[in-house]
Order: C-alpha cells, then sequence, then structure tokens
C-alpha cells in the first residue's frame, strides 16, 4: 500500500495510454449515440447510460489495477482461469441465448459475457506460465502441452456458442504470448506449419452461416441480401463518409437501418460514415500509438511475467482492432467482434479498461523494484 | 517482432480506409442515396378539351384506384381473395406477381384495380378492416362528359404497353397515352409533366419523411372550333343511322362539328380497355371504330357534278348556255347510259342539269372534258388528297385519271369509263371531309383553308400558350364567275322549281346545296332500281353537301348517310336540322340575334 504514495507512482504513470482509453470509450460512446439515434429528438437510448455506467465502473478498475501491484495477480491466475472458464461452461449450459448465439448469464440486472473475461484470464494463466526462464534454445514442444490444455476448451467453448471471432482472438492472443514467451526456432515453425495444414480441417468445423460468410467474403454480390448485405452494406457506409464524413447523427446507413449489428460489430462503419477518413484515421492512429505503447511497457518490463502480460493485453488491442476494421472495411470475412473500448458491451469493455490498467501497473513497477 | 507486424497491419487498414473513403467515395455516396431515397412518381392531369366557347368536352377528374402494399397484409392469399370478390375480378394475385416479377421495392404499393365504380369504393371502405394492406388511391383519369358524342375527334386514352415504354423515355409504366384522335395528335401539349417526390425510407422500406417534392405541371388544354351544340343537333339529326356530319366555316376552315356515326364511348378505355370488349368494338359490323369523316371513303354520286361543272366550265369545254339532250339516256360504245330520269330533260343546260341533277348532260361534259382534266380539277379543289387535317389516319379518296389506272392496274383508261366518273361512279371515292371542303369553297370564292379545330392550347387558367391561325392551302384557281354560275344553281337545287334539295329548305335563310345518290352495289352499268326496293346493305348512300347563306355564307356542311337511299329524302332533312340550329346559335348578317334563353347553356335538351 505504501506505493500509493509513492510519487514516482504519478510520475511513472502512463499518462497516454490512459488518455487513449478514455478518449476511445467517449468516442464510442458518442458513436453508440449515434447508433441508437433513430431520427427521435431529445431521446436517449438506454443503452447510452448503461454503456456510461460500464466505462465509470472500468475507469475505476483501471485505475485500480494500475496502482497496485500486478505481481499478486500471479499467485491468482490459475483460479482466476478456472473461474472463466467455469463460467464458460455455464454459458453452455444455461446461457442466454440472443440472435442465434448463446454467449451472456443473465446476472440480474446486467448481462455477463464471459468469453471476455476468458481473454483476460487466458492471458494472465499464460504469462504465469512462461514467467520462468525458458531453457537454453527456448521452450520445447513438451512444454506447450499445458497451454494447449489452457488453451484449448476455453476457445472450444466460445466457438461453440457460437462465437468465431472471440475465439479466434483468444487463439491469436495465447499464440502471441507464447511466442513472446521464447520458443525454440523449429517448435515455432512447426506450430506455423500445423496451423496452416490444419485450416481445412477448421472449412469442416464451422457452422453453415460461417461458412456463407467466407464465401461472401469472397464474392459479395453471390447473394447481396443475405450473406453478403453485411459487408456491402458496411463498405456503403464507410466509402460514403468520404474525406470529412456525414458529422454526428447525420450518417444515414447507421440511422435508417441499413447498417446490422451497428452498435457492437459494424460501429466503426458508423464512426467512419460520420467522421470520414479524417476521423477514421483518427481512431486507427489512437489505437496505433496504444499498441506502440503497450510493446514498449512489454519490452522495457523488468521481469518476465509483466511482459507477458503487458504483450498479451496489447495483442489483444491489436489483433481486435485489426479484425473488427478489417471485416467493416471488407478486407477480412465477417466474424463478430467488438471495437476495443468503442462497441457496446459491458464485459468487454471493463475487462479491457482492466487489462490496460495492467500494462499500467506494469509500467509503473519496473521503476520501483 | 509484433510491433512490425502491427505497422504492416495498421497500413494495410489505412490503404484500405484511403481506397474506400477518398478514390471510390463518389460511388458509395450514391449506393447509399439510392438505398435511403425513393423517388414516387406524381402523374400531371392531363390537360382538357373545350368547345369554341369554352365548355368542356373532355375533363381530367380523379378517379380511384385499389393499391396493396402486400407488406402490409397479414395474410396476402385470403386478402387478395377478398378483394376480388368486391371487386369482381380475378386479377389481384396475378398483378402483385407481375409488380414482384419487375423488382417491386418492399412497401411500395401495387395498383391492383384502376378507375373504380362508385360502388367498388363503398364496399372497399365498408370492409377496410377486413382488408390489411389494401387501400385506395387517387389518379387523374380521364372523363369524357359526352360519352360517344364526338368519340372519333376526341379520340381517347390508354395505358402504355411495354413496347411503347421502351421507346418514349418520358413514360412509365401505369402512365396514360393519347391512342386516337386529338387525344393523340396534341399528347406532347395534352400530357403534362409528372411530378416526383423524393421520400426518405429506411432499410425495410418504411416510408419515414418527405425530402424534397417537384410538382407535377398539369397538361395544356386544347380549345376547339368545334361547337358543342352544333355537335349535339348534327348527332341527333343522323340518329341511328350510319354516317358522317362535318361543317365547316368556309371563311376560315374551322371544323363546326365533326360526327362519325355508329359512334363508341371513349370512356371505356380509360381503364385499360378488356380484351372482350376490345373484340366486341373491332368486330362490330357497323364499324364503330371507324371515323367516316375522314377514313370513310364513299362514291361521291351526283354532288361530284360541281366538280364536273367546275372542270366544264373553266377548260371552256362548255358555257353557261352550251345545250345537250337527254332523252333519258346516252348509247356510248353498244350500250346505253341511263339519267336517273326515264322520260329524259329534253333540252338542258348548266344551271337546269344541276339543278335537277341530269346524268346525261354530264356524260356529255365528261367526254367532252377526258378524264384525266377531270382529275385535274377534282384534285385542285381537294379531292384525292388528304386535306392537311392533323389526325391520323387520314384517308385521301380516289380521283382517277389515265396515269393512275396505269400504275394501279397497269392497264390503260377506257373512255367509257370516263361517263361513270362524270356522275361520281366508278373508281371516285371522296372522305365526307373533303365534300365539305368542297362546299366551303364554291362558298367563299374559291381558297381552300386547312381544316382546323383547334383554335387556340391554353394553359389550365385560360392563358392561351398558342393561338392557331387559319392556313390557306391553295387557291383553287377557278373564275368568280364560274364559282357564282355553280351558286346560283346550287340555290336553285334547294329553292328552285324541279330542286332535288327542297328538303333541306329552311326558313330565313337561303341555303344551297347539291344532293348526291351514290351507288353501292355495281348495278348493270346505266341501270337504276328503284329505292327502297332492295335490302338495306345494297342501298344507295345518300349525299347533300350545302352552304348558307347564299351571300355571305358562313357555314358549309356535307353529310352522308350510308345505305340511306336518296339524297335529298335521306341527307337533306339532317341537313336542315343541322343549319336551322346554326343559324339560331350563329344568326346571319343582318337578321337580329335571337334572345338566347337559358336552354342553350344546356345543351342536353336541345334536342
Amino acid at each position: 500500500m505504501a506505493a500509493w504514495f509513492d510519487k514516482r507512482t504519478l510520475y511513472h504513470f502512463d499518462w497516454p495510454l490512459l488518455a487513449g482509453v478514455l478518449a476511445l470509450t467517449a468516442l464510442g460512446i458518442m458513436t453508440l449515440l449515434s447508433a441508437a439515434y433513430a431520427g427521435r429528438q431529445g431521446w436517449v437510448e438506454p443503452v447510452v447510460v448503461r454503456q456510461l455506467l460500464w466505462a465509470a465502473l472500468g475507469t475505476v478498475l483501471l485505475l485500480g489495477a494500475a496502482l497496485s501491484d500486478y505481481r499478486k495477480l500471479a499467485a491468482a491466475a490459475y483460479p482466476f482461469y478456472g473461474l472463466a472458464l467455469a463460467l464458460l461452461a455455464a454459458v453452455a449450459v444455461g446461457g442466454r441465448e440472443m440472435g442465434g448465439s448463446r454467449r451472456w448469464l443473465s446476472l440480474g440486472v446486467f448481462r455477463l459475457e464471459p468469453s471476455e473475461l476468458m481473454k483476460l484470464a487466458l492471458v494472465v494463466v499464460l504469462a504465469r506460465y512462461f514467467s520462468r526462464e525458458p531453457p537454453a534454445g527456448g521452450w520445447r514442444g513438451r512444454h506447450l502441452l499445458v497451454p494447449a490444455l489452457l488453451i484449448a476448451p476455453a476457445a472450444a467453448l466460445v466457438m461453440k456458442q457460437p462465437d468465431l471471432g472471440t475465439a479466434l482472438v483468444l487463439l491469436m492472443a495465447g499464440a502471441t504470448v507464447i511466442f513472446g514467451g521464447g520458443l525454440r526456432l523449429r517448435t515455432g515453425l512447426g506450430i506455423v506449419l500445423s496451423v496452416a495444414l490444419s485450416m481445412p480441417l477448421a472449412w469442416h468445423e464451422l457452422k453453415p452461416y460461417q461458412r456463407a460468410r467466407l464465401e461472401s467474403f469472397v464474392n459479395p454480390q453471390a447473394d447481396p441480401l443475405r450473406s453478403g448485405y453485411h459487408l456491402i452494406q458496411s463498405e456503403i457506409a464507410i466509402g460514403a463518409g468520404g474525406a470529412l464524413g456525414k458529422g454526428f447523427l447525420k450518417g444515414t446507413q447507421a440511422r435508417l437501418n441499413f447498417l446490422p449489428e451497428r452498435r457492437t460489430d459494424f460501429i466503426f462503419s458508423v464512426f467512419a460514415e460520420e467522421f470520414g477518413f479524417f476521423g477514421a484515421t483518427l481512431l486507427l492512429a489512437v489505437y496505433a500509438a496504444m499498441v506502440w505503447r503497450g510493446l514498449a511497457v512489454a519490452r522495457r518490463a523488468r521481469e518476465r511475467f509483466g511482459a507477458l502480460l503487458a504483450l498479451g493485453f496489447t495483442s489483444i488491442i491489436l489483433w481486435q482492432v485489426v479484425i473488427n476494421v478489417g471485416m467493416a472495411s471488407g478486407l477480412l470475412p465477417v466474424v463478430g467482434i467488438p471495437l476495443p473500448f468503442v462497441s457496446y458491451g459491458g464485459t468487454s469493455l471493463v475487462a479491457m479498461m482492466f487489462g490496460v490498467g495492467l500494462i499500467i501497473s506494469v509500467n509503473i513497477r519496473r521503476y520501483l523494484f | 517482432m509484433l510491433g512490425v507486424v502491427a505497422g504492416a497491419l495498421f497500413a494495410a487498414l489505412f490503404v484500405r480506409l484511403y481506397d474506400l473513403q477518398l478514390v471510390r467515395h463518389r460511388e458509395f455516396s450514391l449506393l447509399a442515396e439510392r438505398n435511403r431515397i425513393r423517388i414516387v412518381r406524381t402523374p400531371a392531369a392531363r390537360g382538357l378539351i373545350l368547345d369554341r366557347r369554352g365548355r368542356p368536352l373532355v375533363e381530367t377528374v380523379p378517379s380511384f384506384e385499389a393499391v396493396v402494399v402486400p407488406e402490409d397484409a397479414s395474410d396476402l392469399k385470403a386478402t387478395a381473395g377478398r378483394l376480388e370478390k368486391l371487386l369482381g375480378t380475378d386479377t389481384v394475385l396475378q398483378k402483385i406477381a407481375e409488380a414482384q416479377k419487375q423488382g417491386r421495392a418492399p412497401f411500395n404499393p401495387v395498383v391492383v384495380a384502376r378507375q373504380l365504380s362508385w360502388k367498388q369504393v363503398v364496399a372497399l371502405e365498408t370492409h377496410q378492416l377486413d382488408l390489411p394492406g389494401v387501400s385506395l388511391s387517387v389518379a387523374p383519369g380521364r372523363h369524357y362528359l359526352y360519352g360517344p358524342l364526338g368519340a372519333h375527334l376526341l379520340g381517347y386514352v390508354g395505358q402504355v404497353t411495354r413496347g411503347e415504354l421502351a421507346q418514349l423515355a418520358r413514360y412509365r409504366s401505369g402512365d396514360q397515352i393519347g391512342r386516337f384522335g386529338l387525344e393523340q395528335s396534341f399528347e406532347s401539349q395534352l400530357r403534362g409533366r409528372a411530378g416526383g417526390r423524393e421520400i426518405e425510407v429506411d432499410a425495410v422500406g418504411r416510408r419515414l419523411r418527405l425530402l424534397r417534392e417537384v410538382p407535377s405541371q398539369p397538361g395544356l388544354s386544347l380549345v376547339l372550333t368545334i361547337d358543342l351544340d352544333l355537335e349535339q343537333v348534327a348527332d341527333g339529326a343522323l340518329g341511328e343511322r350510319a354516317g358522317a356530319l362535318v361543317a365547316i366555316d368556309p371563311n376560315n376552315g374551322d371544323l363546326l362539328a365533326f360526327v362519325s356515326h355508329p359512334s363508341f364511348d371513349p370512356n371505356v378505355f380509360r381503364a385499360g380497355v378488356s380484351a372482350a370488349t376490345w373484340r366486341q368494338l373491332s368486330a362490330d359490323p357497323g364499324h364503330p371504330l371507324e371515323d367516316r369523316a375522314i377514313q370513310g371513303t364513299y362514291p361521291p354520286g351526283s354532288t361530284f357534278k360541281l366538280v364536273m361543272a367546275i372542270a366544264g366550265l373553266e377548260e371552256h369545254a362548255i358555257t353557261p348556255h352550251t345545250p345537250f339532250v337527254c332523252t333519258g339516256g346516252l348509247w356510248y360504245g353498244n350500250r346505253e347510259y341511263r339519267c336517273w330520269r326515264k322520260q329524259g330533260h329534253g333540252r338542258i343546260t348548266l344551271h337546269r342539269a344541276l339543278v335537277e341533277s341530269c346524268d346525261v348532260f354530264f356524260y356529255e361534259v365528261g367526254q367532252r372534258l377526258g378524264i384525266d382534266r377531270i382529275a385535274h380539277w377534282a384534285h385542285a379543289l381537294g379531292l384525292g388528297r388528304k386535306s392537311g387535317i392533323a389526325l391520323a389516319p387520314e384517308s385521301s379518296g380516289i380521283i382517277p385519271s389515265r396515269r393512275w389506272k396505269m400504275r394501279r392496274f397497269n392497264e390503260r383508261w377506257y373512255p367509257a369509263e370516263t361517263l361513270s366518273v362524270a356522275i361520281g361512279q366508278g373508281y371516285v371515292s371522296v372522305t365526307p371531309l373533303q365534300m365539305a371542303e368542297l362546299a366551303a369553297e364554291i362558298a367563299n370564292g374559291g381558297v381552300r383553308y386547312r381544316p382546323r379545330f383547334v383554335k387556340a392550347v391554353e394553359q389550365v387558367g385560360g392563358q392561351p400558350v398558342r393561338r392557331f391561325e387559319p392556313v390557306v392551302e391553295a387557291q383553287v384557281g377557278a373564275s368568280a364567275a364560274t364559282l357564282e354560275e355553280l351558286r346560283a344553281a346550287m340555290c336553285d337545287v334547294v329553292n328552285g322549281p324541279g330542286g332535288t334539295g327542297h328538303s333541306a329548305q329552311i326558313s330565313g335563310v337561303t341555303v344551297c346545296g347539291k344532293t348526291g345518290t351514290a351507288q353501292v352495289v355495281k348495278e348493270k352499268q346505266g341501270e337504276r332500281v328503284a329505292e327502297n326496293a332492295q335490302p338495306l346493305k345494297h342501298r344507295d348512300h345518300a349525299w347533300f353537301v350545302a352552304f348558307a347563306p347564299r351571300e355571305h355564307p358562313t357555314v358549309a356542311v356535307a353529310v352522308v348517310v350510308e345505305h340511306g337511299g336518296h339524297g335529298g329524302s335521306a341527307a337533306g332533312p339532317v341537313v336542315k336540322a343541322f343549319l336551322e340550329k346554326f343559324f339560331a346559335l350563329y344568326p346571319p348578317p343582318g337578321k337580329p340575334a335571337p334572345v338566347r334563353t337559358a336552354q342553350s347553356a344546356a345543351p342536353a335538351q336541345d334536342n
């Protein structure tokens, strides 16, 4: 607790990272206002209020995490992971179904999305596993059995919901921590090769609608009213935004319902339609700056657990931004994934903010040991 | 390492946004606008058609149509079934399917029935609760106030066909287009310009608000030269008989009345005529769709003697005093060409030959002239050619000549055929309009006007857009003395002793005229069979051409009554009835105008 009053805490606090998170969250709430706005003046949709409350909670957790010692988390890593996995299992059994997938647990006044917690838990538990010094030459294949056993059930449960996007992020963030932990060259190449070879197998595991999405990504005009619709309408929204955008609350694609999932997966398109190339580039620049700072924190961390934590959380931000924006702009197939800090979704927002808090904590601690 | 990957990925996103938002911005903007904006046409009200005194003959009135929004019908099949029962049709589902095939946007209504009757409107209103998704909408509809009266002149409108849509850029499915008569000839003036409304819709097609509206521009109105009262009296005078009446103002070529019998009711074409109605109209043995005034070609019979007289005098083949002897027939070749009067007319000159319509006299004139000189003068008087009237399709009729016969039959002209032509038989055929023009030319001293029936084109409020001035087509080229000789003879046809046209006499005005009785069946040449002794379809066509008054004529008229028999007895009374009404409305110069009663404003009571 002494650290609370250490002047260096404030001195080494990563203000830009905090500013980035708060700016993105504010932009997200503004865009949510626009996405929820249906032409009715003076009407604030309840989702906006809810998101504001989540943002407040997230900010408190962020500060709490930043100011406490992240190393305490190492001890709690496995129980945390176990809790997240149990919640995921609970979702599979008694979760609440919405829009064809089972992702939420109803907890009275709010709904919890355990897959978002799992992102955090997986990074923490993997960072804990790889925090030991690696053997000479790097980790070998046999060392990867435990991590594989940690990743597999989590990804499988999320995949079953089905939530292809989040499952993908779990795999990629997990892989990032594993690679970051220091692999032997042969082992690394082996993983890359086996992933490439298992792609056709994965195709068979996909649900028909997921396959249709992939197919329509290759040729969106083949079925413009059904599976290709999301993609086409999203591209139209982004393209129609032009250089400076149509202006706040003036995006017709979103307001008139042409954009599907515009509060969550396609919120970037809403933003890009109203604020144009200028706004969209600025948004990406904020993310890029955060990723850059996050990676710098990882590089400069004094010990492995902190470095891997920072790397893992930063990679979650990176992968989600790339997948989300790539999907909205038609570079990648449509997989549902929230845009960090911006998309509607309480669990996601709070978890991401907590994650950033840990990154900041890692940065502060390197001066305190 | 991850930093490099991250940099590359952000760069890729940046490039993609640059492409979508800057390079291809226009394309996507257009797509977004197309997404949200529906353009709904508001059809223009068609212009009115008014008579010469500004009374409407054709109006555009609101007409009800039944429209269905399939998205709003909970059970489309059941709703369509109930609707079909109420409307008495069986095409509702079919029309919806058709619209669907043509790419109907969601929530766009489909018109399933037009021109609803009052009864149908009431039925739909009272059963509204049983008909979710069905509503009434109002569209401009064409109403012909007097039904069949003047239908051939006014014409009718119909819906554009798919073939026409491919060619006419400004028309859309469901638009009306002039199909016949003035409606067709003046389509571009009457039509007006459709307006449009830009409506913002959401993704499911719900209409949210009006973005922009371009009001429709109503079509221009036509002011005719036709007089409604005269049209009605002419129509009544022809009665049930087939035939035509054309009346012209000889001083400017204005058409005053234009009637073709039997007629049809153009109102039935509004909603798109059914196949059965069409078959019935076009298969009718009376040919109601034919405009007899300009498409009906009849042998002119004795009315052609007017042409013969002008040609004879102008070519100096005869003088007013050249005598011939009529013994009741003329031997030519090896057979006799007979006069209608068996006992003959004895020694006879031009005046009496016209008054009593002696055939033998004109056989002689024809022989002296030869066919080509007859043809020359017939052409000069406007026969055998189109008048230039703005109605389609006009027949030119036939004026035979040696060249014509060579072309048509590749055969030389036989002099005996000239004898038939001389009394308006044989190959000669004319339209009632041409004969009215002939009377007008004699009356006005030889000016051939282009027949005109549209006086002016006006805006809805009455501001003139364009006036049509009289057009002189040609000077006939006959001398004043010749024409005066004819006028004198035509005067005695109606008023003099032995005249064949006494039936057209009216009190107070001196009428001049000429009768004609045109053979329908080629009887054995030269023979004449007693009237009324034949079945109707073999009976002669009755002609009467006239003008009045004798001095300073103000009206010229031609009447043909198909199978009416003798011109004097069948067509004369029609002319008489018409002229009486004409001079009641337009008193001859020098006479005090009659007191107008309220009756002239109430046309229905005029007969």
